[in-house]
């Protein structure tokens, strides 16, 4: 099992994997507390884009709408917490089975009734804007008018109920985001990593070769939407507000996947280059442009827009694909 | 006669009232090479495919190694033992030639490392080991056909079904190919449908000749006799004038 996961990588990867691992394990020790909040985002979206990874880099089904399964994950385990006391490691459970009902629900309708590609796109959002327009009048959650976990000043962190510093959640969110890309190397390199390249490339031909392409896509959805409910729990319990407006919002889906299309859609190490490049960039950026004396707003955006441009001109499958050759780290086979 | 591997009878299947295949009929005996003939809009396509599992058959039944199978899903079919290739080639383009194969090797074991063996071995069969770590994308047509066989043998089916394998290429790679299937044959005795225009290749491979026309199967026999026959003459060239 551990050697399916290393097998064929060069040692020179795994090399430079094990420098950045201990580098971000160090970070927080050397870090401001600036520097640490804005590495918490990058593994954020790393973690999330990767999960969102399975589904369109793997399977090739377009999701435009996984802040639908952020977000309901993100309520179910803050209400669950509010309400009931029970504690974000035990609520993290439901909070992963009602994304994965969801996104079990929508990869249904669609897949039985052979709805794909942009189509298929378009049912994604539909979802996430009518949950977010049915959690505007969710009175138990407080509607439009936001939900809010309970702030309490505490001396010592208390990982059981996620309260404490940000450092403890800066070292959750790695072992999250390592664990995940362990588990897709894990996928990928399995027959279902096979089946599911397959899909991506042409279905007809999969089912051809004996593979139930339905089935299939159907583990797909339910693995990615399952992963990006820890993000949502994670989102609940790390910004401690929650409205309908922004964590459902179409703004915060297409934020998610910039990562993975930036730094390679498909690519195990795209997202988490993707969200480094981003998110770190477009601080720097921001820094600049404030050391200079100018006070832009709507300045990250528009970076990402250059980014995405450039991206899909010159590296149409990211950049983590050419890098990976010309640093000499593709598999051997 | 041989046990038959295959059985269609009396098939047929209407698109929206246009019928394209109209009580056809068909056998393919185990470790036979039968290749389906006629002029374009013959259905010998949608006559394929619903052997295939891409479409179900109106009526009429398909029996494959004593088991019906009309009305399967295409995964299903393979799973029950039928390989098949497509007219237009469908490579998984961003895959290397072998990891194309090792899909189609995964049917039979879930094991990765099995398949890539086996994958390696059916692509060596076909002789296309110096292209395995290539995308499939740079392939050249007559090496995406072979890997359109490739994968399919990698499934290790009973039956291949072959559609027009043949079309595009060169006379020599014509003859290339049909020594593959011919080896297949002998040595393996792989049993195989096709449907194929190039009449050189129908010549050189088939034990047994089924020609359709309108739907419509109008003559089947060993290729010589076939070839002569009015009735295929006709619908291929028209009717004889008398002078």
């Amino acid at each position: 099992m551990i050697s399916r996961l290393i097998d064929g990588v060069p040692r020179r990867a795994l090399v430079l994997l094990g420098l950045l691992l201990a580098g971000l394990l160090v970070a927080p020790l050397v870090v401001d507390a600036y520097i640490l909040s804005i590495l918490i985002l990058v593994l954020y979206f790393a973690y999330t884009g990767q999960a969102w990874n399975v589904m369109m880099g793997f399977a090739g089904q377009l999701s435009l709408g996984h802040s639908l399964y952020v977000g309901i994950a993100a309520y179910t385990a803050a209400a669950l917490y509010v309400h009931f006391g029970i504690g974000p490691w035990a609520g993290v459970l439901p909070a992963i089975a009602i994304s994965m009902a969801a996104g079990l629900v929508i990869g249904f309708l669609a897949f039985r009734f052979g709805i794909s590609g942009v189509y298929f796109a378009l049912l994604t959002i539909a979802f996430a804007e009518f949950t977010r327009v049915g959690f505007d009048h969710f009175a138990w959650v407080n509607g439009s008018g936001g939900f809010f976990l309970p702030v309490t000043q505490q001396a010592a962190s208390d990982p059981l109920n996620l309260r404490g510093s940000p450092t403890m959640f800066y070292y959750i969110l790695l072992a999250v985001t390592v664990l995940a890309f362990l588990f897709c190397r894990w996928l990928l390199t399995g027959r279902i990593g096979y089946y599911w390249l397959a899909i991506r490339e042409e279905p007809e031909a999969a089912q051809t070769l004996g593979i139930n392409v339905f089935r299939y896509k159907m583990i797909a959805v339910a693995i990615s939407s399952g992963m990006t409910a820890l993000s949502g729990v994670f989102f609940a319990f790390y910004y401690n507000n929650l409205f309908p407006e922004q964590i459902f919002s179409m703004s915060r889906s297409i934020e998610l996947i910039l990562g993975p299309i930036i730094g390679g859609v498909g690519s195990l190490f795209g997202p988490i280059l993707g969200a480094f490049v981003l998110t770190a960039l477009a601080e720097v950026v921001t820094e600049i442009m404030h050391a200079l004396g100018y006070e832009i707003p709507g300045i990250k955006q528009v970076f990402y827009g250059i980014c995405l441009l450039a991206v899909i001109i010159y590296l149409p499958h990211g950049i983590w694909p050419p890098l990976r050759k010309r640093l000499g780290l593709e598999d051997r086979s | 006669m041989t046990e038959s591997l295959l059985v269609v009878d009396g098939i047929s299947k209407s698109f929206r009232g246009l019928r394209a295949v109209s009580q056809a009929s068909l056998v393919v005996p185990q470790g036979g090479i039968v290749s389906l003939i006629g002029p374009n809009g013959a259905g010998k396509t949608t006559c394929f495919n619903m052997v295939a599992g891409v479409f179900r058959p109106d009526e009429g039944s398909i029996t494959f190694d004593g088991r019906r199978i009309e009305g399967l899903r295409p995964d299903q079919i393979c799973h029950a033992g039928i390989g098949r290739t497509f007219q237009i080639v469908k490579p998984f383009k961003e895959l290397t030639a072998l990891e194309n194969v090792i899909v189609g090797a995964l049917r039979a074991t879930s094991d990765v490392r099995q398949a890539r063996r086996k994958a390696e071995a059916v692509l060596d069969q076909l002789g296309m080991t110096d292209k395995r770590n290539q995308p499939a994308a740079q392939l050249t047509l007559p090496e995406r056909k072979r890997l359109e066989v490739a994968r399919a043998l990698a499934t290790e089916p009973k039956l291949l079904l072959l559609d027009e394998v043949m079309a595009g290429l060169r006379p020599t790679e014509t003859d290339q190919m049909v020594a593959v299937f011919r080896e297949l044959n002998a040595k393996h005795g792989m049993t195989i449908l096709l449907i194929e225009h190039v009449m050189r290749a129908v010549m050189a491979l088939s034990q047994q000749v089924v020609v359709l026309h309108h739907g419509q199967v109008i003559a089947s026999g060993a290729p010589e006799d076939v070839v002569r026959d009015p009735a295929v003459l006709e619908c291929y060239l028209g009717e004889e004038v008398e002078a």
